[in-house]
């Protein structure tokens, strides 16, 4: 059997690899090793910390500090220096601590970075992956909580890949250094712990397609990250009343496999989606409106939506609990478009 | 740093012109509706952008800004290409898709006038960070004006320049307003050049409408970049020609006193004057090149005329690598 891993040590991995392979990648961000100038961690060629998580623990003893790069707590300064660094031949990969964090950055991404290779008229070429992290349920509060995938999606000009396991995020991440364009590659922090099977070996698992995780042939749940396993859960559940449904793990963002999605909804007829983004104007929106759109007629009922709710993360346990989209009102949802689900 | 030749004379002069002529022309020709959207005209700023590019080669790096045509032209890029790209014509240094405040020709170094004010400072500080990780001596000049001075990414660009010491330059030119807004009003400091201490650099003032006041500061600063020295802070005082953009009344500029006085400068005699006296430009030279220079932005503007508009199909075109 192969060796079981996490998912951090998998995108640890992806790292280590991508760097192993191509000298022009770099990792820029705060406290990715930590400690800079500490003499006493100097002499032992020590990282403080790898990263906020610890994902890129081990990077800088092996690569040095020229190639993992602690910045100042400066995400504009940064994540800028990268789009700067990858216009002339470096392939940088930024981390941004927290999705949170975009606002000080946005810049960067929405003016320059995704706009560079279409204004200059396809002279510029930017391969820069950004790694952040996203999600609820780590009690981090309405700061270090949210998911900015969707709205970082709504760019032309970026991909958007959100990881759900070990072997997508290794393969996905390698993908995303490949890369020549701007790629975010959006980590679920409450996934950093889970293991899984993840090859040794440098492979890439593709950016643009959906990956069909269990065939079924009356209800389609598509998902987003963590999403994954609320809508697996509901799947083991609803077998149980005879309900067959097929689950599919979206992977990326932007540019979404509407093919693998809509041949779905044609042989379902029924659709729902999990996206733990805030509800207005996210993915599952845009998923919503092209279904809507190119398979009308073999729908069965309304698509329908389960989403965090229209407000900020709340701190307190509880509350953080009932924000997350679960299983038991993914349940709910699809009694509405089953009948035989009905009380 | 190299002493100025006849041939950097030359070639600054001639620079000097077309980034004079240049404008002037667009300036004529935006009133008369040809030119579609904002242009930002770099006239009365030459000696800046050709006093420093004079020390740059095509693998030096540049960011621009709004007012980004004088450093695109001092940058070596094509005179007829860009004057197509403000027409927004196929042929267009951007194939039309740029226009005047994203012209950029990354072959020739220069990433790009910017429609953010303060865009370029991070780009220009990771071109550096590119440039001493791949071990080369060659630089990156960050272009900004007085109003970009105040946005949080001088600071977080200049300090991490100086913590790494990268092989960047920041010439701020300082025209004296920051759209309708005089710089004496929106810097605590009083000089941009002051704040240079803080982030534990060299900062420098010059005369903005001295060529070679620039052309020295620049210089010093470029080969300080080169040796992996770390930045320069050098602020150029200067003043433009024109307005913020083209259609601004300009109530604000002063119609008297010092103001008018730097206003009425113009760097380009000035620098005639200057070379020839010094005999690095004769003045049957100097009338050569005034008169191709003219020619050039002529046939500049034929080219752009003639040329044909974008392809429909071009819309969806570079949006990414594929």
């Amino acid at each position: 059997m192969a060796r079981r891993i996490t998912f951090m040590k998998a995108i640890n991995e992806g790292l280590d690899m991508a760097m192993e392979k191509d000298d022009r990648v770099i990792l820029l961000g705060e406290d990715i090793a930590g400690g800079a100038t500490v003499d006493h961690l100097s002499k032992d060629n020590e990282d403080a910390w790898g990263g906020v998580f610890g994902v890129t623990k081990g990077l800088m003893p092996k690569y040095g500090r020229e190639r993992v790069i602690d910045t100042p707590i400066s995400e504009m300064g940064y994540m800028g220096a990268s789009v700067g660094a990858a216009a002339t031949g470096l392939r940088p990969v930024p981390e941004l601590m927290f999705n949170d964090f975009i606002g000080f950055c946005l810049d960067t991404l929405l003016a320059q970075g995704s706009k560079m290779r279409y204004m200059f008229g396809g002279k510029a070429k930017i391969p820069m992956t950004v790694r952040t992290c996203h999600g609820a349920g780590a009690s981090a509060a309405a700061q270090h909580s949210g998911s900015y995938y969707g709205m970082l999606a709504s760019i032309p000009g970026i991909k958007v890949v959100v990881p759900s396991n070990p072997y997508d995020a290794k393969g996905l991440l390698i993908s995303a250094i490949e890369d020549d364009n701007v790629v975010v590659f959006s980590e679920d922090k409450t996934l950093y712990g889970i293991k899984d099977e993840v090859p040794e070996e440098y492979y890439k698992v593709e950016i643009g397609k959906a990956k069909v995780k269990r065939e079924g042939t009356d209800l389609t749940i598509v998902t987003i990250g963590k999403m994954l396993y609320v809508a697996l859960e509901v799947a083991d559940r609803l077998a149980k009343d005879g309900v067959d449904v097929e689950v599919i793990d979206l992977i990326t963002v932007a540019p979404w496999d509407q093919e693998t999605v809509i041949n779905s909804v044609k042989k379902t007829g029924r659709l729902i989606i999990i996206d733990e983004a805030n509800p207005h104007n996210n993915t599952a929106t845009d998923i919503a409106s092209v279904v809507g759109d190119q398979a009308f007629d073999y729908l069965d009922g309304p698509i329908k939506k389960v989403c965090a709710p229209n407000t900020p993360v709340p701190f307190a346990t509880n509350l953080e609990q009932l924000y997350l989209p679960d299983a038991d009102r993914v349940i709910e949802t699809a009694a509405e478009l089953i009948d035989d689900l009905k009380k | 740093m190299e002493k100025l030749s006849k041939e950097r004379a030359e070639w600054i002069y001639k620079k000097m012109n077309d980034i004079r002529n240049f404008e002037d022309e667009v300036h004529q020709i935006f009133s008369t509706g040809s030119i579609p959207g904002f242009v930002h005209l770099y006239a009365g700023e030459e000696a800046i952008a050709t006093g420093v590019c004079a020390h740059l080669t095509d693998k030096d790096y540049i960011t621009s800004t709004h007012r980004g045509h004088g450093h695109c032209i001092a940058k070596g890029c094509d005179l007829d290409k860009m004057m197509a790209e403000i027409y927004g014509k196929e042929t267009g240094l951007c194939k039309g898709k740029g226009g005047s405040m994203h012209i950029a020709d990354i072959d020739k170094g220069m990433l790009g006038a910017n429609g953010m004010v303060g865009g370029g400072f991070p780009i220009a500080i990771g071109a550096a960070l590119r440039n001493k990780y791949l071990k080369t001596d060659d630089v990156a000049v960050c272009f900004f004006g007085d109003g970009a001075a105040n946005e949080g990414t001088f600071h977080e660009s200049i300090n991490m320049a100086s913590i790494w010491k990268l092989p960047v330059v920041f010439v701020n030119e300082n025209n004296s307003y920051g759209e309708a807004t005089p710089q004496t009003y929106a810097s605590g400091s009083k000089h941009i050049a002051d704040r240079a201490p803080a982030y534990g650099i060299p900062g420098e003032t010059v005369d903005g409408k001295d060529l070679m006041a620039v052309y020295e500061a620049a210089g010093k600063a470029i080969d300080r970049a080169r040796k992996g020295e770390g930045p320069t802070l050098i602020e150029c005082v200067t003043y433009r020609n024109y307005g913020h953009f083209e259609g601004d009344e300009q109530k604000y500029k002063a119609k008297e006193g010092k103001e008018k006085e730097l206003a009425d400068r113009d760097c380009i005699p000035e620098f005639r004057k200057y070379a020839t006296a010094k005999k690095l430009l004769s003045a049957k030279k100097a009338d050569q090149i005034e008169k191709s220079s003219v020619e050039d932005i002529e046939h500049a503007i034929k080219f752009a005329e003639e040329s044909p508009i974008p392809k429909p199909e071009s819309l969806y075109e570079d949006v990414f690598v594929d």
